[in-house]
C-alpha cells in the first residue's frame, strides 16, 4: 500500500477551504496550518502565467525528517503516511529543518506537528479532510498500489511533477499540470 | 525562476506562523481533543443547518463534541448549491459562533450618535425604547417614515414586522449596490431575472464569458464547482478583466480590458456575430424582438472601432467571438452579480443578455437553464395595511424601472435639504453595515443625525451598531430556526436551518426580536406562532414532510413537475415582456425614456498620478463581515493594494510597505495599507479586497487592519434606471509618509 495525494493546478483557486477544513479537522492551534496554498505568477502584463496549488507534507518515500528524528518519533506509518509519535517528540526541531517543503510546525504542546493525510479518516474509509471539502475537486487521493483507485486513475491520464525533486526525496504529493 | 516571478503563500504556513489572534480567544480552537480521540463525524450527533456566511445558503451538517461544544461544518451531499462542499467561509462558521468579540446584550445608547457610549439594557426596556419611538413617528410623520435595512435570512421576520406596521420602504443593498442593474436587464430582455443561485448552466457549457466576475475568487460555492467541472470536460473560458483574476489564470482567453470600456467590447462582439452570422439564426427568428434594429444598431461597432477604446487587439476579439459561436447554444456570457461599476450597468447587463440571446444560450444546454421551486405557505395572517406613501413618492420620477427600493433613496431622503416627498425619521438595519456598504459614507452619517431612531440588529459590533440608539444582539444561525430554503434550483428543494446550540450570552433568533416587538406595537396577530419551529412544522406538513423528518435529512429534493429544464426543440416558449418575445430592442425601456440598445459611453479617466480603484471579493471572506471571524481571519487579515510593478517603479514603492491612498476629492484611508507589487494587475488601475480597513475598535482582531475600499468611494454614478450605485468612478494616489497623510487631512 502506498498513499498519494495529486492536486489539480487547473482546477484550484486557492480558496484555502482545505487549509481552515483541516485546521477545524485537526484542532489546530490558532496561528498554525498543515496545508497552505501557494501562488506562482510568470511574466509580464499581459502575457501572464499562474499556478496555484494546495500544499502540505509530501509524505516522502525518502524523508530526511525520519532520518533525521533523534527519537524515532517521526515514522514512517502504514501505507507510507509519515507521522508524528508525539510522546516520543521531544520537540527538537531537526525534522523542521530537514523539511524541504517546509510542511512541519512546533505545536505549542511541545512536539511537533504536519498533515497525517487525516489517517484516523482513511483507516475508517474516508477521504482527508482537505479532500472532502475542496469545492474544485482538485485534490484525488488514494493508494497507488491500487490501479482503480482515483490518484492512480488521475496520474495515468494526466500530465504531472513533484516538489523540488531534486532533493531526492521521492516525495508523494503530485501536481497535475 | 525569472526575477518577474511572483510567489505568494496566500495562506498562512506552519512553521513561520504569527502567534494567536487578539482579542482574547483561545489558542486552541476547542476544548475537547477531538482528532486525537480519533472521533469522526459519523459517530457525532449532528444537526441540519444552512449557512448564512454568504448568500449562497449552503446546505450543511453541524457537528458537534461529546462534550456538546461545536466542531465543525460540512456541507449536504444533497444540496444542490452546495453538493455536500462548503466553501472555506462556510467551513469556518464555526468561528462566528466562537468570535468573543460578539454583540452579547441589549445595549442602549447615552450619548451623541456615533460616540459609542452605551449601557446595556434588558430586552424589555429596549424593545419598549424602540416601540415607543416607533409609535411616535407613526403619529408624528406616519408609518412611511420608518425605513429598514436588511440583508439574509433574518430579512423575512423584520419584513414582515415593517409591512404589519405599515411602510413598505424596506431596502436591502443586494439591490442598488449589488445585483439590481443585472436583474432589470434581464428582466427586460427575457421577462426573467437570473436569480440567486443564478441559473446558469456552468456545469455543462463548452464556453464560460466572464466579464469582470471573478469566479473562485468571489466564493459562490456551485458556481464555482461548475466551473471546475467544465474545466475537466474541456469548456473554454474567456475571462475580460483589467486584472488577471484566478479566473483569467484558468482561461484559454484572457482579456486585459481597459476599465469602464466593457460596452465597447459587448457591440463589438454582436458586431461581429452578427456580420460574420454566427448568431443561433433559428433562435433568434424564432423567440427574438428587434433583430434588424439591433444590426442596424451595431453595424458601425467593429473590432477596429472597439480596439481603440478597450485597448483590445481586434484579433482577439474575432477570434473570441468565435470561440463563443463554436459552442453555441452551449455557450455562457455570464450575467455577473456585483455589477454597479459605472452608473451604466443595466446597459451593459442589457448588452450582455442580448450576446446571449443571439447565441441562443438562454433555454439551453451549458447556458440557462429554467428555475424549479417549491413554494412554501405563509402563515395565516391579517392583510398589510396598504402605506398611503412608497418610496416613489420620495422623489417622484426617479428610478422608473427599479423593481426593490434602492436603499440610495431612502438614505438621500433622510436628509431635510434633499426635500423628499415626506421625511424619512427611523431606521432599522438587520445585518447589513450600511457604513461599508453603502459609497459615500458622509452622506450616510449626514442622514444618521437627522433621525429620530436607529436600531441596529446584528451578530458582531460593527461601524454601523456604534451609531445606534439602540443596539439589539442577535444570536448566530448555529443558534437559531430561520425560514425554510426554497431557493430555484435544478430541482424544487428545501433546506432546514435549526439551532445546533442554544444561543450564547444574552442573544435572541430574529423571530423572538420581530415577535417581542410586535407585541408591544399591538402587532401580534402578524405572529401568530409563538415559535418559530411551529410555523416550520405547519409549513413543512404542507409540503408532505415536517420538521422531525428535516431535522433528520436537511434537505429534501422534489421532482420537478414538467421535464422542462430546458427548452424543447419544438417548444413556443413565451416571455413575460412587451413582445411575449426576447427583446433584443427593448420597448420597455424606451417607454421610460432610456436607450432600447445599449450604446457606449465614454467614462471618466484618472487625473495625472491617479488610478482607478478597483475592488473585489476574496474567497475566504464575505464582504466585510467576516473580517472578524477568528478562523478566517487567519487564512485572510489585511487587504493589500495591488499595483503594477511600473507603477510602483515610478513611485518607489516596496513590497508590504505602508502606504495612505487619497481620492479624487481628498479622502484619506482611515489606516495604512500595505503594497503588493504585482503583474496581475493594470497600470492605469488599483485592485483591494472589499471589506477590510474596519473603524470599529470592538472587533479586536480586524480593526485597522487594512483599508476600507468604501471609505475612498466618494464619487457614485448612478444608474437612471434602476438607482444602482456605481462604484468603480473613483480614482486614488498614494501617500508614502505620515506627515503627508495628516497634511492632507
Amino acid at each position: 500500500m502506498r498513499y498519494a495525494m495529486a492536486v489539480d493546478t487547473r482546477k484550484c483557486v486557492g480558496c484555502s477551504d482545505c487549509v481552515v477544513a483541516c485546521q477545524t479537522e485537526n484542532n489546530v492551534p490558532h496561528g498554525f496550518c498543515r496545508d497552505w496554498v501557494v501562488e506562482v505568477m510568470d511574466g509580464t502584463y499581459p502575457q501572464l502565467e499562474m499556478e496555484i496549488r494546495s500544499e502540505r507534507c509530501n509524505h516522502c518515500v525518502n524523508a530526511p525528517c525520519v532520518r533525521c528524528c533523534p527519537t524515532g518519533a517521526s515514522h514512517f506509518a502504514e501505507g507510507g503516511i509519515v507521522l508524528v509519535k508525539k510522546t516520543e517528540c521531544i520537540g527538537c526541531g531537526a525534522c523542521i529543518a530537514s523539511c524541504p517543503y517546509d510542511a512541519r510546525y512546533p505545536h505549542p504542546d511541545g512536539y511537533v506537528d504536519k498533515c497525517t493525510f487525516c489517517e484516523h479518516r482513511i483507516l475508517k474509509g474516508m477521504k482527508p479532510a482537505c479532500v472532502e471539502v475542496c469545492p474544485t475537486k482538485c485534490m484525488y487521493f488514494g493508494d497507488l498500489d491500487d490501479p482503480n483507485s482515483d490518484v492512480s486513475v488521475v496520474l495515468k491520464k494526466r500530465k504531472y511533477k513533484t516538489l523540488i525533486p531534486e532533493a531526492g526525496t521521492n516525495p508523494q504529493l503530485y501536481f497535475l499540470i | 525562476m525569472t526575477n518577474r516571478r511572483e510567489f505568494i503563500k496566500i495562506s498562512l504556513l506552519g512553521a513561520g506562523a504569527l502567534a494567536a489572534g487578539a482579542g482574547g480567544y483561545s489558542f486552541f480552537r476547542q476544548s475537547s481533543s477531538v482528532p486525537d480521540s480519533g472521533i469522526l463525524p459519523t459517530d457525532l450527533k449532528r444537526t441540519p443547518t444552512y449557512c448564512e456566511v454568504c448568500f449562497w445558503k449552503c446546505a450543511g451538517w453541524v457537528y458537534k463534541t461529546p462534550e456538546g461544544r461545536i466542531w465543525k461544518i460540512t456541507g449536504n451531499d444533497e444540496d444542490q448549491h452546495c453538493n455536500g462542499r462548503f466553501c472555506p467561509r462556510g467551513t469556518g462558521g464555526v468561528g462566528m459562533y466562537y468570535d468573543t468579540d460578539r454583540l452579547k446584550t441589549p445595549l442602549i445608547r447615552v450619548e451623541e450618535r456615533g460616540r459609542q457610549v452605551f449601557r446595556e439594557a434588558s430586552w424589555d426596556e429596549a424593545l419598549d425604547h424602540i416601540a415607543s419611538k416607533m409609535k411616535a413617528i407613526a403619529s408624528q410623520y406616519g408609518p412611511e417614515s420608518m425605513a429598514l435595512f436588511t440583508h439574509g435570512s433574518g430579512s423575512s421576520n423584520f419584513t414582515n414586522l415593517m409591512n404589519a406596521y405599515g411602510t413598505a420602504n424596506i431596502a436591502e443593498p443586494s439591490y442598488a449596490q449589488c445585483r439590481g442593474p443585472r436583474d432589470e436587464a434581464f428582466f427586460a430582455t427575457f421577462g426573467e431575472e437570473v436569480y440567486s443561485p443564478e441559473i446558469t448552466d456552468i456545469r455543462d457549457t463548452r464556453c464560460l464569458v466572464l466579464i469582470g466576475s471573478h469566479i473562485g475568487e468571489n466564493m459562490h460555492n456551485g458556481q464555482i464547482q461548475e466551473m471546475s467541472d467544465a474545466i475537466d470536460k474541456g469548456a473554454s473560458i474567456i475571462t475580460v478583466d483589467p486584472r488577471f483574476s484566478t479566473a483569467a489564470g484558468k482561461s484559454k482567453y484572457w482579456l486585459p480590458i481597459k476599465p469602464s470600456t466593457d460596452i465597447a467590447l459587448l457591440l463589438a462582439w454582436m458586431n461581429e456575430i452578427i456580420s460574420k452570422e454566427y448568431y443561433d439564426k433559428k433562435y433568434v427568428e424564432k423567440y427574438c424582438y428587434g433583430f434588424e434594429q439591433l444590426r442596424n444598431h451595431v453595424k458601425d461597432f467593429t473590432p477596429e472601432w472597439a480596439y481603440g477604446i478597450t485597448t483590445i487587439a481586434p484579433d482577439l476579439i474575432r477570434k473570441t467571438a468565435k470561440e463563443m459561436a463554436n459552442a453555441s447554444p452551449a455557450v455562457l456570457i455570464h450575467p455577473g452579480r456585483h455589477v454597479t461599476w459605472y452608473g451604466d450597468d443595466t446597459q451593459r447587463i442589457r448588452a450582455i443578455a442580448i450576446l446571449n440571446a443571439l447565441m441562443g444560450s438562454w433555454g439551453r444546454r451549458g447556458g440557462f437553464y429554467r428555475p424549479a421551486r417549491i413554494s412554501v405557505a405563509g402563515a395565516r395572517i391579517p392583510p398589510y395595511k396598504e402605506p398611503s406613501k412608497t418610496w416613489q413618492d420620495l422623489f417622484p420620477g426617479k428610478y422608473p424601472v427599479a423593481g426593490s427600493v434602492p436603499t440610495n433613496i431612502l438614505i438621500d431622503a433622510s436628509i431635510p435639504e434633499n426635500n423628499p416627498g415626506y421625511p424619512v425619521k427611523g431606521w432599522i438595519i438587520n445585518g447589513t453595515n450600511l457604513l461599508s456598504t453603502i459609497p459615500d459614507i458622509n452622506t450616510t452619517t449626514k442622514a444618521i443625525q437627522n433621525l429620530d431612531l436607529i436600531v441596529a440588529i446584528d451578530t458582531m459590533p460593527m461601524e454601523y451598531t456604534g451609531w445606534a440608539d439602540v443596539v439589539l444582539p442577535e444570536c448566530t444561525y448555529l443558534e437559531r430556526y430561520d425560514i425554510i430554503r426554497t431557493s430555484p434550483h435544478r430541482k424544487p428543494q428545501i433546506a432546514l436551518r435549526m439551532p445546533a446550540a442554544e444561543p450564547m450570552y444574552n442573544t435572541k433568533p430574529g423571530y423572538w426580536i420581530a415577535r417581542e416587538l410586535s407585541k408591544k406595537l399591538g402587532l401580534e396577530a402578524y405572529f401568530p406562532y409563538e415559535k418559530q419551529e411551529d410555523l416550520l412544522d405547519w409549513q413543512l406538513k404542507q409540503l408532505g414532510t415536517s420538521l422531525s423528518e428535516m431535522k433528520n435529512i436537511g434537505v429534501k429534493t422534489f421532482e420537478r413537475e414538467y421535464d422542462d429544464l430546458y427548452f424543447a426543440p419544438d417548444e413556443q416558449a413565451e416571455f413575460a415582456t412587451d413582445s411575449g418575445k426576447i427583446e433584443l430592442y427593448s420597448s420597455y425601456l424606451e417607454q421610460y425614456g432610456f436607450d432600447p440598445m445599449p450604446s457606449y459611453v465614454p467614462h471618466e479617466e484618472p487625473p495625472e498620478g491617479f488610478y482607478r480603484l478597483i475592488y473585489g471579493r476574496a474567497p475566504m471572506h464575505t464582504f466585510g463581515r467576516t473580517s472578524n471571524n477568528p478562523n478566517l481571519t487567519e487564512l485572510m487579515d489585511e487587504n493589500k493594494v495591488w499595483i503594477n510593478p511600473k507603477v510602483a517603479r515610478e513611485w518607489g514603492l516596496r513590497n508590504d510597505q505602508e502606504i495612505w491612498l487619497r481620492n479624487q476629492d481628498g479622502h484619506v484611508s482611515d489606516f495604512p495599507i500595505k503594497v503588493r507589487i504585482t503583474e496581475r494587475i493594470r497600470w492605469d488601475s488599483v485592485y483591494m479586497v472589499h471589506g477590510f480597513g474596519h473603524t470599529q475598535k470592538q472587533m479586536t482582531r480586524c480593526y485597522g487592519k487594512g483599508a476600507s475600499d468604501t471609505g475612498l468611494i466618494t464619487k457614485v454614478l448612478v444608474d437612471p434606471i434602476m438607482g444602482g450605485t456605481g462604484m468603480r468612478s473613483n480614482f486614488v494616489t498614494f501617500l508614502t509618509e505620515k506627515e503627508e497623510q495628516e497634511a492632507a487631512l
